[in-house]
């Protein structure tokens, strides 16, 4: 059995809903974080994000000045200072399938609707954590693999049959944090 | 906090994309324990949880009054991209929110809202009471909780409500087929 250790994780929350933040940092601190990073919209989410190097970030979609959206798009940037690769969790009241769709082809890692709960937010986590998925990199897209299930009746072209591998030396989140600051 | 040292990330190349594999920088925060580990972090966040509704009853209502003073807004300078915008903010914020306070009819309610100001084609078009019924279900499910026959009127409140809305929407949209298709289509929040 696994279990995390939250005291080592720090986390970014973004939600433009006060007692929504309230919420969400009670369960973190419950969970064992310590560290757990606030933001009231996308702009200073993205300023904090850029500064804190958080290991996972946890946003609300609907915010002002930009959303949570367009966070995901900016944080999903494969050429910028930032960690681009770092674990997104969409938490909002947007409860249709249309834009869970929309939200995974933004790059977000996890979708979590509204009404939060306890059990619901530690496994999204635990997801991230222990379930990480490979990066896919298009012309039109940057994110976690869309692709979460295998199945034997798929018949159109396969895609990922084969390929040259390159492997790639990959600078320290640290080293990118202290050489943007 | 993970203190990554520098990895390698694995590129394959495809003709259309690449696949890139990086180490997992946070396995190392990831701990095996015993099957007998008695640690219930859900737990525990539950209680943490359960500690706070003192403050939910206050929270609903300041809630409640965001969304009647948007609409009061919207009464007196009709709708523009802001007053909508305003709205729907603080119809969304109690759809998300009151299940957590404690009040789901509330939030049906105002799911129900949301629906309207999304999916009508014309919003000067729907029926000023439709909204207003809203408005007033919202704040009488939040000031008359307490009331013990309150929960089932609620609850009756809201989803007929709901009725009358998609009923609404369905005729409104009957030659917008992407808006037919989001108004009919599940949620995919689990029903109580």
């Amino acid at each position: 059995m696994y279990r995390i250790d939250f005291n080592k994780l720090r986390f970014l929350i973004c939600d433009d809903n006060p007692h929504m933040r309230r919420i969400l940092r009670t369960l973190l601190h419950s969970f064992g974080a310590r560290e757990v990073y606030e933001a009231e919209d996308g702009a200073t989410a993205l300023e904090m994000y850029t500064h804190y190097v958080p290991d996972i970030v946890i946003t609300d979609w609907s915010m002002p000045i930009f959303d949570g959206l367009e966070l995901a798009q900016m944080i999903r940037q494969p050429e910028s200072k930032g960690n681009p690769y770092a674990p997104i969790i969409m938490l909002t009241g947007h409860s249709e399938k249309r834009r869970v769709t929309v939200a995974r082809d933004a790059g977000v890692t996890e979708f979590l609707a509204k009404p939060i709960s306890a059990k619901g937010l530690y496994q999204r986590i635990m997801n991230v954590v222990a379930n990480p998925r490979p990066f896919i990199k298009t012309k039109t897209y940057f994110g976690p693999d869309r692709r979460r299930n295998t199945t034997n009746t798929y018949i159109g072209p396969e895609r990922r049959g084969s390929g040259e591998v390159e492997v790639l030396q990959q600078p320290s989140l640290l080293e990118k944090a202290r050489s943007t600051i | 906090m993970a203190k990554d040292k520098p990895g390698t990330i694995e590129v394959k190349s495809f003709g259309t994309h690449h696949v890139i594999t990086q180490p997992n920088p946070l396995r190392k925060m990831l701990l095996r324990v015993p099957e007998s580990d008695l640690d219930d972090p859900v737990g525990r966040a539950e209680k943490a949880l359960a500690g706070l509704s003192g403050e939910f009853k206050e929270w609903m209502t300041i809630e409640a009054d965001r969304l009647s003073a948007a609409h009061a807004t919207v009464l007196r300078e009709g709708f523009n991209d802001k007053t909508r915008e305003e709205l729907f903010r603080a119809a969304h914020d109690i759809k998300g929110d009151a299940a957590t306070f404690g009040y789901p009819s509330a939030a049906a309610a105002a799911e129900s809202l949301c629906r309207i100001i999304e999916h009508a084609p014309d919003l000067a078009a729907v029926p000023a009471q439709l909204i207003a019924h809203h408005i007033n279900a919202v704040q009488a499910i939040v000031r008359n909780r307490t009331k013990l026959d309150t929960a089932v009127v609620a609850g009756v409140l809201s989803k007929q409500l709901r009725g009358i809305a998609d009923e609404f929407l369905t005729h409104a949209n009957r030659d917008r087929p992407e808006h037919l298709e989001a108004i009919l289509a599940p949620s995919i929040v689990p029903g109580e």
